[in-house]
């Protein structure tokens, strides 16, 4: 127990593997003690923000636009773009950093929590520098105790020597960075919801529009809601400048970006890749990165950006981490997360995990998913079960349409002949929670028709007035 | 079971003056009173709520919301076992009924010495490390059977008290922001311009 994953070089970090690959947020952590602020001054700490300050302010903003740092929380949108989205002349404009990490499958912000707080705090820094935002907060998962505690050691470590507070580094820059931590709650994550936790209220996702927490946020305010990794690439942003950055990756997608693949793969673990460039196959069968499926079984399919990424097989291995082309395959890079699952999974058993996550977490906000989520979570149980009918699985369907009207994404396959549906779907609900508990679902049906074919019992449907009539 | 104490309440002061406005100091409170007494009581709401400026249906409302606050005593340590994709897909429904079998309760349940309350969560961002669980927050990875029971064992027998503090207590640091470092909060209405900074050259 506790044990490391036994391939990872540096017990101290589970799941991380280093490799030998650009690394732009992870190059302390093979550090013992990458944490403390003795360590990260030793290692080009703190060094970007104080160029960082030794420039107009517009001109790091728009180093970091030039640069296209996109939002690594699962929506892709570039931080600089982003920035520029707050309405003129309006203040105070607040930072808000989501490091509520729960989407299932990821595991990448806890990691740079724990092994790296410091980074995160100076990429906090030159955000709000640049964008004229004048507090911060650091809204933390409330099941991360660690995390925690490490932020909060290297906040107070950074008050005391002068890096947060008033007058940094003895400059004209003042900025209180407050941490918060949540206390269970998927849907927090969601930028509006995690607004309405930090205002004290239930965590429940705000009716659109606005559409961006920019123009209207915390306390009616412009407010910038950023993923932790997001923030934790500006520091090395800063001291390597945007031409650095763009060459590393492609043009839509430069830089790095940190992926975790779990599941039935022989090397799980956190690898931070190569944007737009490495592909699916490169990560699960590449022999740096996981170097194949387990037990030299076969891939039977893969979620390729968290829960809520409708599913992979191996017709789209090819596929690189690149938004535009993941979602003409018929899914999304989401949150950085590949689950693996082998010829032996159960297929409709594996969906079950997703859809109840999803069902569970619903805030009850909008009746599709409140109502929908767990009508699919019931059917699915009983299919499951080995007590459902061919009746169940249309009604899944007509469940999971009523919640995303029209075709629902889903990949191509050679084996039954298929065309891709691209990403995106419509949705009748506030947020993603809703059609998240029937991605699974959809993709299952339709890459894997036969193994709910094998499991349900063929029962024509008996009208209801029949029924009405006997009794 | 009771209001905060008056070192709480010093915290809890601590705590709201940070935020632009009082409420937003809920949640940090809550977590405070649950702190205090291992689960949060109908008289700590209420005391938040006198502090925050709120009811204290207004703060059980928002309580409720959350999945980490428990209105009634839970065991000393909480066993929360993943059940999201990752780790069923690496055996947690097994490594649950090796739980119930373990502990003689079943998921949700408390065992009558009240050591421990068994829960099924959901993912714990370790989904590498398959199948996984938290003790009051704290990580086991890749948990077998065999490990469950030495965990089990460790606990009763006091072996982890220095890693796993009891229910209630998350993280043991608390943030302290000097009196001459800090900034302050200021409420929204009492500022409309641009910070300081952004009209200069640089700020070095
Ligand atoms: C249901 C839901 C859950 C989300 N959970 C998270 C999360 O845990 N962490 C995160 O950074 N973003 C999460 N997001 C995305 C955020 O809404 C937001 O887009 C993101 O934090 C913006 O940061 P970025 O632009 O730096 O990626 C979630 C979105 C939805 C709809
Ligand atoms: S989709 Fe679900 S989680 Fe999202 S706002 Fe609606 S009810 Fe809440
Ligand atoms: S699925 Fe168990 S930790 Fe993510």
């Amino acid at each position: 127990m506790n044990t490391p994953n036994s391939t990872s070089t540096y017990p101290h970090a589970p799941g991380f593997v280093a490799g030998d690959r650009p690394r732009i947020v992870t190059s302390r952590f093979e550090y013992a003690d990458s944490y403390t602020l003795e360590r990260f001054l030793a290692t080009d700490g703190y060094a970007g923000l104080r160029a960082a300050l030794a420039r107009p302010a517009n001109e790091i903003h728009d180093e970091v636009k030039s640069a296209t740092v996109l939002g690594r929380g699962g929506a892709g949108f570039p931080a600089g773009t982003k920035w520029g989205l707050t309405p003129q002349g309006v203040f105070p404009r607040y930072l808000v950093v989501n490091g509520d990490e729960s989407e299932p499958g990821t595991y990448k912000d806890r990691l740079l929590m724990e092994r790296d707080p410091h980074q995160l705090i100076e990429g906090c820094l030159i955000a709000c520098y640049a964008a004229g935002l004048s507090q911060c907060f650091l809204y933390i998962r409330g099941e991360m105790a660690l995390a925690q505690e490490r932020v909060a050691d290297a906040l107070n470590e950074a008050y005391a020597a002068g890096y947060v507070g008033k007058n940094i580094l003895g400059s004209k820059f003042s900025l209180d960075i407050i941490l918060h931590w949540g206390a269970g709650a998927y849907v927090v994550g969601e930028e509006t919801a995690l607004i309405e936790s930090l205002e004290g209220n239930r965590g429940m996702p705000r009716l659109k529009p606005p559409y961006f927490p920019a123009a209207i946020g915390l306390y009616g305010q412009p407010t910038i809601v950023n993923n932790v990794e997001t923030l934790a690439n500006l520091p090395w942003l800063m001291l390597n400048g945007a031409d650095a950055y763009t060459a590393i990756g492609t043009k839509t997608s430069p830089g790095t970006r940190m992926v975790a693949v779990s599941g039935h793969v022989k090397r799980p673990g956190v690898y931070e890749i190569i944007n737009g460039v490495t592909t699916f196959r490169d990560l699960i069968f590449g022999e740096e990165y996981c170097g194949g499926i387990r037990n030299g079984n076969k891939l039977k399919a893969f979620v390729p950006g968290g829960g809520s990424a409708p599913w992979f097989t191996e017709d789209q291995l090819d596929v690189p981490f690149e938004g535009q082309q993941a979602g003409a395959a018929g899914s999304m890079l989401g949150s950085g997360a590949v689950m693996v699952m082998d010829e032996t999974t159960d297929i409709p058993a594996a969906a079950l995990t997703l859809t109840r996550f999803y069902a569970h977490e619903s805030c009850g906000k909008c009746t599709p998913c409140r109502e929908g989520g767990t009508w699919l979570e019931r059917i699915l149980s009983r299919i499951v079960d080995g007590k459902g009918t061919d009746a169940d699985l249309a009604q899944l369907v007509e469940v999971g349409t009523s919640i995303c009207p029209g075709d629902f994404p889903h990949a191509s396959s050679t084996r039954l002949g298929l065309d891709a549906v691209p990403f995106p779907y419509k949705m009748n609900t506030i947020c993603f929670v809703g059609p998240s508990a029937y991605a699974p679902i959809n993709s299952a049906l339709v890459l894997f028709p036969e193994d709910f074919a094998a499991r349900v019992t063929k029962r024509s449907m008996i009208p209801v007035t029949a029924v009405r009539a006997e009794s | 079971m009771a209001r905060l104490s008056e070192e709480n309440v010093r915290l809890a002061k601590e705590v709201i003056a940070r935020y632009p406005r009082a409420r937003s100091a809920m949640i940090p409170l809550l977590h405070l009173a649950q702190e205090q007494d291992g689960y949060v009581t109908n008289e700590a709401m209420a005391h938040i709520g006198d502090l925050v400026g709120a009811t204290s249906a207004e703060v059980y409302g928002t309580a409720s919301f959350y999945e980490m606050f428990k209105f009634e005593p839970v065991g000393k340590y909480l066993i929360n076992i993943c059940g999201t994709m990752s780790c069923a897909l690496m055996g947690a429904e097994d490594l649950m009924h090796h739980a119930e079998h373990r502990l003689g309760v079943k998921l949700g349940g408390t065992t009558d010495d009240g050591l421990f309350t068994l829960e099924r969560a959901e993912c714990q961002a370790a989904c590498t490390e398959a199948p996984c669980l938290q003790v009051n927050y704290r990580y086991r990875f890749r948990v077998t059977a065999a490990d469950f029971d030495a965990l089990v064992d460790d606990l009763k027998a006091g072996n982890l008290t220095d890693e796993v503090p009891a229910h209630g207590i998350v993280a043991r640091v608390r943030q302290q922001i000097p009196v001459d470092r800090g900034v302050g909060a200021v409420p929204p209405e009492d500022v409309t311009e641009a910070p300081t900074w952004m009209a200069e050259k640089a700020a070095l």
